[in-house]
């Protein structure tokens, strides 16, 4: 897709490997402090807070567990150290791929993380490419006579779409789709009782909040698009495509989209906070197996190597979501370049 | 040709805009009587419970169906938004006082300090803003504070950028060294010419935030991390109705979540009227 904007009909055009690379390089040096500060940053709000490691930990066995016992889990765990020093040791060992302990899941952090991460990207993927395709055809449509009713109905539901929480849509979507016309599962990745996880079951059980998450991204991709095709659709190349006779569906998706389309370019990447914020609703509400679900029963249990985990990953998530829409904003408009 | 569509285009648009910004206008003066003039006028308790009328459907007497101990589902989302609004404004303040000052502070020192501070801004603004008000009431939790700390906590970014860049762009006009060279100290430059000349650009950031920091406190609420239940604020109602919605009754979700979207529609509607006067010459369809 974006080797067809970045040049037409060059078949054999070759990417501009060596600048995405340089910049890729960049931000990645320029990722690393904001990474180590957000880390910092993480345990130093802990360490301000009224929050007990060691009760977290022991949760409520640490109500009648012995003064002396409670004493060796706290050495244990170190949280007697300075920050400066328990940071580090967390950073040296998160190095090496040991993220410490869950005291919720009762399992490694990292185990957590590689089981649950990859249902997340799953939902996360099938999500934007519904808010993609949707938003991208709508927007073109209600470019195209702006005004007119088609443009009216959909700029005022994408209004209210995007005021409307994720959780609400969801919670009415259950009630419609899995009570009222029982076509479709409330919840979780396989119907209860089934251990097996079957390609159909997934598939059926990924329509409701993937539509959810789908259709609460949907309003943004949908106004970008469609202001950027009506702004297209004033200017110099498009009336010259039409004086020059193409037809109506080349001048709107060969010309209009084209330029169009460079503002939501930027956003498919920019957009992964909102995602994750997404994400971490609708997973919850679904019952949906990933890691935004496991970030919200980790704060609910104050379950700290896990929270801190996650956190860090959301963050790097979204640094390479700016950096991969900055490379696709480069790759579709030449004039921008690689230099950010 | 490309005028002539833009004419009429603008009458008809000018005209349902009017529309638009009296009704957000109403909407906005009633949503604020509810909630001032219902509670101390209406005397009724919205935690009576009454196991006899539980779950019953929209009816004339109870307009909105009652929830799962028999509560008037209206007055109790009245009491919802009127917490929620309270919980925005008070965070959305918070949010505008401390996004003006780092702002400003940053554009009237620059240099190191403004580097130092924007790069700051940019590292928080790259956890998700929902993800970091989780992680901050996960630790501080229980209570009202710690929601309300961690809503101004992810708001104050884009306050804070946005008042820099109007401090740096009013600081490279005329009237600002002839200030300076008429011998007005920093600070009096600063309290006379640039604070004031930032404040509705700040304000405007303020009323929009108010909506956004009311579904980040309902998030936070439904997720179990809000605010207590005693306290119940429209994410908390949503939250509650769950169990009920399972069971099929659709009104005890469904009326809260409409108390949110309305008051947000009509603050959004009205805050890009006032957009439209004080940047007349940016009039963005987009009010994102």
């Amino acid at each position: 897709m974006t080797v067809g904007l970045h040049k037409e009909g060059t078949a054999g055009h070759r990417l501009p490997w060596g600048p995405m690379a340089r910049m890729a390089g960049r931000r990645t040096l320029l990722a690393a402090p904001v990474l180590l500060l957000v880390t910092f940053g993480v345990f130093a709000v802990a360490d301000a807070s009224p929050f007990d490691p060691v009760k977290a930990y022991t949760g409520t066995a640490g109500l009648t567990a012995s003064q002396e016992s409670l004493d060796q889990i706290r050495a244990n765990l170190g949280v007697d150290q300075p920050l400066v020093t328990r940071w580090w040791n967390w950073l040296t060992s998160a190095l090496t791929g040991d993220l410490g302990d869950s005291s919720v899941m009762r399992q490694p952090v990292a185990d957590v993380i590689a089981e649950r991460v990859g249902w997340s990207a799953l939902l996360a993927a099938a999500a934007f490419a519904l808010a993609i395709l949707l938003g991208t055809a709508l927007g073109v449509l209600a470019a195209r006579r702006r005004g007119g009713w088609l443009d009216r109905v959909a700029s005022s539901a994408a209004y209210t779409l995007e005021a409307a929480p994720a959780f609400w849509l969801g919670l009415l979507a259950i009630w419609l789709f899995a009570l009222k016309l029982g076509v479709l599962p409330a919840g979780g990745l396989t119907d209860t009782g089934s251990d097996v996880v079957t390609f159909d079951q997934v598939a059926t059980h990924l329509v409701l909040p993937a539509a959810v998450l789908g259709i609460s991204q949907l309003p943004w991709f949908f106004l970008y698009v469609r202001q950027g095709v009506a702004d297209a659709l004033d200017e110099d190349p498009v009336r010259g495509a039409r004086a020059r006779g193409l037809s109506e569906p080349v001048v709107l998706l060969g010309h209009a989209l084209r330029s169009g389309m460079l503002p939501m370019l930027t956003l498919i990447g920019s957009r992964v906070p909102e995602l994750i914020t997404g994400a971490l609703l609708v997973e919850t509400v679904f019952s949906w197996p990933g890691i935004a679900a496991a970030t919200v029963e980790a704060a609910t249990s104050a379950d700290f190597p896990l929270l801190a985990a996650l956190t860090v990953l959301a963050t790097a998530a979204v640094l390479i979501g700016n950096l991969l829409s900055d490379l696709l904003y480069g790759l579709a408009d030449p004039r921008v370049g690689f230099d950010g | 040709m490309a005028d002539r569509t833009w004419t009429s285009h603008g009458r008809t648009r000018r005209s349902t805009r009017t529309v638009r910004v009296s009704a957000s206008a109403l909407i906005v003066a009633a949503v604020v009587l509810a909630v001032l003039i219902v509670p101390p006028i209406v005397q009724l308790d919205e935690q009576a419970v009454d196991l006899s009328q539980k779950l019953l459907p929209p009816s004339w007497e109870h307009p909105f169906g009652t929830d799962d101990v028999g509560r008037d589902l209206l007055l109790r989302c009245v009491y919802g938004l009127r917490i929620s609004l309270l919980v925005g404004v008070v965070a959305a303040l918070v949010a505008t006082v401390v996004g003006t000052l780092v702002g400003a502070a940053a554009a009237a020192f620059g240099g190191w300090t403004d580097r130092i501070v924007m790069r700051l801004v940019d590292t928080f603004a790259s956890v998700p803003h929902l993800l970091l008000g989780i992680f901050i009431v996960a630790m501080f939790r229980p209570g009202v504070w710690p929601v309300v700390a961690s809503v101004a906590l992810t708001h104050w970014l884009s306050t804070a950028r946005i008042v820099r860049s109007e401090v740096l762009s009013l600081r490279s006009r005329p009237f600002i060294d002839a200030a300076i060279s008429g011998g007005s100290s920093r600070w009096r430059v600063t309290a006379r010419h640039l604070l004031p000349g930032v404040l509705p650009q700040a304000g405007l950031a303020a009323v929009l935030m108010v909506p956004h920091a009311m579904w980040h406190e309902s998030a936070l609420s439904f997720l179990g991390l809000g605010l207590p239940s005693h306290q119940a604020s429209l994410g908390n109602l949503v939250q509650t109705a769950r169990s009920s919605l399972l069971a099929g009754d659709w009104w005890p979700t469904l009326f809260p979540g409409l108390f949110l979207i309305i008051p947000t529609l009509a603050i959004a509607g009205l805050a890009g009227a006032w957009r439209e006067r004080i940047n007349p010459r940016r009039r963005s369809e987009l009010m994102l």
